[in-house]
């Protein structure tokens, strides 16, 4: 069978986590369990979840730098709601996710309509979101309510003594829902064909306004999910959460083999994509002897050899195109 | 030959745009099984027809009508509702999506919400092979395959939509000789469908080769409707050129009888080209020599004027030089090889709006020079006066904005730039386009005085009479090569057009 060029990124995407994952069990003791597995997902769940969001968001030509602001906002409306005013988790969370929702909506719109590039509407959308945080409060607030602490540590209980955190469960759940969007919508499809050109999209007729929107308002959706997930993992809201978390997650999409200009990659290389981050962590925590710092030296790395990859593989397209 | 009715009609159509008369009385009748080929020069009226055809534009008066029935043509999508599809030059697909998907995406065939992938690869596959011809592997993404299958994938995607009129725009721009025939054998195919296709060309050979009838536009107005087997191709070019009364005919006569065919070659060309854009050709240049660049629009004038400038980057042949140097790869190299060329986009590619005519004239010295060998302010002003009056600039203000002069005076700034770097050979793209007739006869008569003290030209322009009048010789273009050259003694307008003309 004659590989396809079109899977060879998200192929070298597998390939590499599963020679890590190799390298990771030959070095070290206990690497090799099923369970170091399961936590790359218990650990990442809130990455993968912004991931897919962002997925959209690049598949479509653009770009989301608010994604890690919206998470700090939607653990801090959380937290204050939950805590400081009572409110039930019932209501907060759908609130929360209405929240990341409608300011995505409102980025997307202001892109469109106004024509303005992707980069600078979402900068500006960071900051606000940065900035309503400490609205709310300028120090930590620290959630201890029943359902956060019940969510932060129930475990599913998987075949051989392994287990699954309820937001791995989400995190997974939203992974397979985006695939199948993807691939077998025609949402999904006319985000690929914004990426791939614009101009031909809408000459061909198709929705690109409702569909540019739209993938903005995925991409905030799902920070606020992921913020909802955050605030599992770390029982608080707090205004200096996951800064920096959208270059984390622009990072783990572009080594899931997606192409920064659009229009080609797919959900299950972010998937992997986000597992590389995960299993370079693993390793730099076994090793022991090594700073965390190791881990973004590490990422930048494989950030230059897959874009190194992507131009060596459109170059070889556009050269195709002479023949 | 047909009697039946035509499928599509458009009566006395009349189009204006503020101060222009875009179409004027046009008509035009579409048949089913046949091949309609519009024709004209440029500004002709082709591409506002096909708007008004395809409800970008609405018409001012006239009726369109559709097998006999009045239909409005308001919109885009009124206008794809009657059974109206367009394939543009440029294609206008999505690379990144496989051929099935571009066929259908919009349209995909869906359960419930769900996409069936297996049965939109099947529909493509028999569309694209019962319709076109065309055995492809539909899943591959589109950008494996070259332009030329690209256009028959917008072809079957505007077939599946409804397409009972099929417009194609200009098709072929981009395609050579083995895609053109492919291309044909679809459109050929079509047409037994019962299919009724407009084909927008300016390429002779191959409206002659496919279509059964033509309409010929100029100056927005319709010149006629001919059977294209009744139709010679000297009266085809005589009607896309027209008679008009030419003032510049009145002016004295200018060419007098000068020897350059003596004079030592300035630089050869030798299997020059390009593929799209002009096939391999030989051309060679004296000292002191004009040499003309004749043929319609698109038939590679302007390519080649490029490629002797280096704008563009030849794949065959090689460019000779009497000084022993070879070879231009880019404008630098040419310009150190004192090529100048004056390009025929005079606002775009020539002045710089918000810059004084001062400035404007010493650019391409300066550029020259380098940035760091500055002209001094003084000697800048000497060269704008001297140029100023050697050109008879109006207004003769060197720091008058170029953006407020005439295009005339435009012209004739662009021509003081090129000339303060005393090229050897200057090469004109359509250098006096939309001027008054006296800048004309002014830039005729500077390339000729110019000549004679040894300065070598390549003349381009869509108008006969004007190469006629100052080229030493004219090299004749047709689709995209060199066809002939015809040297001063046995040159006259007729034997230009039928050289044009060909066949």
């Amino acid at each position: 069978m004659s590989l396809n060029r079109k899977y060879i990124p998200i192929v070298v995407t597998i390939m590499l986590f599963l020679v890590m994952f190799a390298v990771g069990s030959f070095r070290y003791t206990g690497f090799f369990s099923f369970q170091v597995l399961m936590n790359l997902l218990i650990d990442n769940a809130f990455l993968l979840i912004t991931a897919v969001g962002m997925s959209f968001v690049i598949l479509s030509g653009g770009i989301d730098l608010s994604v890690g602001s919206i998470i700090a906002l939607s653990t801090m409306i959380s937290a204050s709601l939950v805590q400081q005013h009572g409110w039930s988790p019932a209501i907060v969370i759908p609130l929360v996710l209405m929240m990341g929702a409608g300011f995505g909506s409102a980025m997307g719109a202001i892109i469109h309509y106004f024509k303005i590039q992707p980069f600078i509407v979402t900068l500006a959308g960071m900051f606000m979101a940065r900035g309503l945080c400490y609205v709310i409060s300028i120090d930590t607030i620290t959630i201890d309510h029943p359902f956060y602490t019940t969510m932060a540590q129930t475990k599913i209980p998987l075949p051989g003594g392994n287990s699954l955190s309820i937001s791995a469960v989400i995190a997974l759940i939203v992974v397979v829902i985006a695939i199948y969007v993807a691939h077998y919508t025609r949402f999904g499809r006319n985000v690929y064909a914004l990426g791939g050109n614009e101009q031909s999209s809408l000459l061909m007729g198709l929705p690109v306004a409702r569909t540019k929107i739209l993938v903005y308002t995925l991409s905030g959706f799902c920070s606020a999910l992921a913020g909802v997930v955050f605030t599992f993992y770390m029982l608080s809201g707090y205004g200096l959460h996951a800064v920096g978390f959208e270059l984390d997650t622009i990072a783990a999409v572009v080594i899931g083999g997606t192409l920064l200009t659009g229009g080609v990659g797919y959900l299950l290389g972010t998937f992997f994509g986000v597992m590389i981050q995960g299993i370079i962590q693993t390793i730099i925590s076994f090793e022991g002897t090594l700073s965390s710092w190791w881990t973004k030296i590490a990422i930048g790395l494989l950030l230059f050899v897959f874009i190194l990859l992507q131009r060596m593989l459109s170059a070889k397209r556009s050269a195709q195109k002479q023949v | 030959m047909n009697t039946q009715k035509p499928l599509l009609q458009m009566k006395q159509i009349h189009k204006r745009f503020p101060g222009v008369k875009a179409l004027t009385n046009v008509s035009l009748r579409l048949f089913p099984g046949e091949v309609h080929a519009l024709m004209g020069e440029n500004g002709a009226g082709k591409s506002t027809l096909i708007k008004v055809l395809t409800g970008v534009y609405s018409i001012d008066e006239g009726v369109v009508e559709m097998e006999g029935v009045q239909v409005s043509m308001q919109s885009p999508l009124e206008s794809q509702a009657a059974g109206i599809s367009t394939v543009y030059q440029e294609v206008n697909l999505c690379p990144n999506l496989t051929v099935a998907e571009n066929i259908f995406i919009g349209r995909e065939p869906r359960r419930f919400g769900r996409i069936l992938w297996k049965e939109m690869n099947k529909r493509a596959q028999t569309l694209l092979s019962e319709r076109l011809n065309l055995h492809i592997d539909v899943t591959e993404p589109l950008y494996m395959y070259s332009v030329a299958v690209q256009q028959l994938i917008a072809i079957a995607r505007a077939l599946n939509i409804s397409a009972k009129v099929l417009i194609l725009d200009e098709p072929t721009s981009s395609l050579d000789k083995n895609e053109v025939q492919q291309l044909f054998r679809v459109i050929e195919k079509l047409k037994r469908d019962g299919l009724a296709i407009l084909f927008v060309t300016h390429f002779l050979d191959q409206m002659y080769e496919i279509s059964e009838r033509v309409t010929i536009l100029r100056n927005g107005e319709f010149i006629g409707e001919y059977m294209a087997k009744e139709l010679p191709r000297l009266d085809l070019v005589l009607k896309m050129i027209g008679k008009e009364l030419n003032l510049l005919e009145q002016l004295p006569q200018l060419v007098e009888d000068h020897e350059a065919s003596a004079n030592e070659t300035l630089v050869t060309a030798e299997g020059l080209g390009r593929k799209g854009a002009i096939e391999p050709f030989d051309l060679s240049i004296r000292r002191g020599e004009v040499v003309g660049l004749a043929g319609l629009l698109g038939s590679g004038r302007t390519e080649t004027a490029r490629l002797f400038f280096g704008a563009d980057k030849p794949d065959s042949g090689t460019l000779t030089f009497a000084d022993g140097g070879s070879g231009v790869q880019t404008p630098r190299d040419a310009i150190n090889h004192r090529i100048a060329f004056c390009s025929e986009n005079r606002k775009t590619e020539g002045i710089i709006g918000d810059l004084s005519v001062r400035e404007n004239i010493i650019l391409a010295l300066q550029a020259k020079q380098g940035m760091f060998r500055t002209i001094s302010r003084k000697q800048q002003e000497q060269y704008a006066d001297e140029y100023i009056r050697m050109l008879n600039i109006n207004p003769p203000n060197p720091e008058h904005l170029i953006k407020n002069l005439s295009g005339g005076n435009q012209q004739k700034v662009l021509l003081a730039r090129w000339l303060l770097t005393s090229p050897q050979l200057f090469i004109l793209d359509e250098p006096t386009r939309g001027i008054d007739i006296g800048a004309k006869a002014e830039i005729q008569k500077l390339v000729l005085s110019l000549s004679r003290q040894g300065m070598s030209f390549l003349f381009i322009s869509s108008e006969l009479e004007e190469v006629l009048r100052v080229s030493d010789r004219v090299a004749i273009l047709r689709d995209r090569h060199k066809v002939t050259e015809l040297t001063d003694t046995n040159m006259s307008q007729q034997q230009i057009m039928q050289a044009i003309a060909g066949g």
